[in-house]
């Protein structure tokens, strides 16, 4: 099987499932909607938390679907076939945190925009709440991937993996929420973009490392 | 030329079976006979590189099977307990470049563009052996290929085999049922 192949028969499986692929979605624009019946709608208060609601919901959101990233191909015998087909396992790893991220990641990431309007927030410093998330919802699916691949085959790998991938993903969400603290204040969120692409660079061949040897010992 | 040599394998603390040794050459098969829970799963999975034998090696031409695992999967045609099936899939999705004519080497042309949910167990299965044809893999590893299949899947089936060991690849495969295998080596589990 080639690269493409395994990215293809991913992408066509999370079209398939229709319902499935839009649940993280619906999830992340309905709990942002949550925040301004709990908090009133005042667009001071609303707004100085818009951030902070965005960044957390889109966290939680792109937990839903990792524990099917690999699981159905665990279950169904698939993920022998990926191992056996010539591919290091931590390029399947790769492109599975690949395939996550534009089913889940990339429309949380389209969908922030309109989300960030409703929740009031200024629309001079959206450009820098979307400038932070693309590196964050990368580091997402790849911290997830790692997560998703080590709970592989444990009893209640369910309950576990938030509590493994929640704590890696705490530095993504503080300097997301700071990048646009920044840019609100007046000053240059660069400093902050950096260290979530510096974040991403390290993340981008280390997670998928980790993830490949997770996936050989899920299956041994 | 596959090795086996004095290969244990444990399951938690328990000993499973070893320490065993056999080859096999080119060209040739193997069956594994004993009975349920005697281990001849787990041997076709160290067998294919997807486990760790507890003590001793398995070499394909004198090179142990474990010092590269991933170029080690690509010599190897495995067929599992589970057929690696999605449903949401047609049967030519499943199988992915080449499927067309696989599938009409192996009778399921029909039920190509059908959501493999549709299909039967048995024709599942067909669809899980269809994989080899797609592989060039010099090492077949069955377990239990033939569950679930009828008659004239089986003979179908018993030419595929015959064609993969004239060009000179392996096959060990166990079975409970009777298999085409002619002149095929037993290999028990005590």
């Amino acid at each position: 099987m080639t690269l493409g192949e395994i990215l293809g028969r991913d992408l066509r499986l999370s079209l398939r499932h229709g319902s499935d692929t839009l649940a993280a979605l619906l999830f992340f624009v309905l709990t942002a909607a949550l925040f301004p019946l709990a908090i009133g709608p005042a667009p001071e208060t609303l707004g100085r938390l818009a951030p902070g609601i965005i960044w957390v919901c889109a966290l939680l959101a792109a937990l839903l679907p990792l524990d099917r990233l690999f699981g159905a191909d665990f279950e169904d015998g698939t993920l022998d076939q990926l191992l056996l087909s010539g591919q290091p396992p931590a390029v399947i790893a790769a492109i599975k945190a690949l395939a996550h991220w534009l089913v889940t990641g990339l429309p949380l990431l389209i969908a922030a925009g309109p989300v960030a309007l409703m929740l009031q927030m200024d629309p001079t410093t959206i450009p820098v709440l979307l400038a932070g998330l693309l590196p964050g919802t990368l580091l997402l699916s790849l911290f997830g991937a790692t997560g998703a691949a080590l709970v592989l085959g444990a009893r209640r790998g369910g309950v576990l993996l938030p509590l493994l991938v929640l704590p890696l993903t705490a530095p993504v969400l503080i300097f997301g929420v700071a990048a646009v603290e920044a840019e609100a204040a007046g000053q240059s969120p660069q400093a902050h973009l950096l260290l979530l692409a510096a974040l991403l660079a390290a993340a981008l061949p280390l997670c998928p490392l980790a993830a490949g040897s997770a996936l050989r010992s899920a299956a041994e | 030329m596959l090795k086996v040599d004095r290969v244990v394998a444990f399951r938690g603390d328990r000993l499973v079976f070893g320490p065993i040794s056999f080859e096999v050459a080119k060209g040739n098969a193997l069956l594994l006979v004993g009975p349920n829970g005697s281990g001849k799963s787990t041997l076709l999975r160290l067998l294919a590189g997807l486990g760790r034998a507890e003590a001793g090696h398995i070499t394909w031409n004198g090179e142990d099977t474990l010092t590269d695992r991933t170029a080690h999967g690509a010599r190897v045609g495995y067929i599992g307990h589970q057929d690696a099936v999605k449903p949401g899939l047609t049967a030519s999705e499943n199988l992915g470049a080449g499927a067309e004519a696989a599938l009409s080497a192996v009778g399921l042309q029909r039920v190509a563009e059908l959501p493999a949910r549709m299909l039967s167990a048995g024709q599942k299965r067909r669809l899980a052996l269809t994989r080899l044809l797609l592989k060039p893999a010099p090492i077949w590893l069955l377990d239990e290929p033939t569950l679930g299949l009828d008659t004239a899947s089986v003979a179908r089936f018993g030419t595929m085999l015959a064609a993969h060991r004239a060009g000179g690849g392996i096959v060990i495969a166990a079975t409970h049922l009777p298999l085409p295998l002619q002149g095929a080596a037993e290999f028990s589990f005590a």
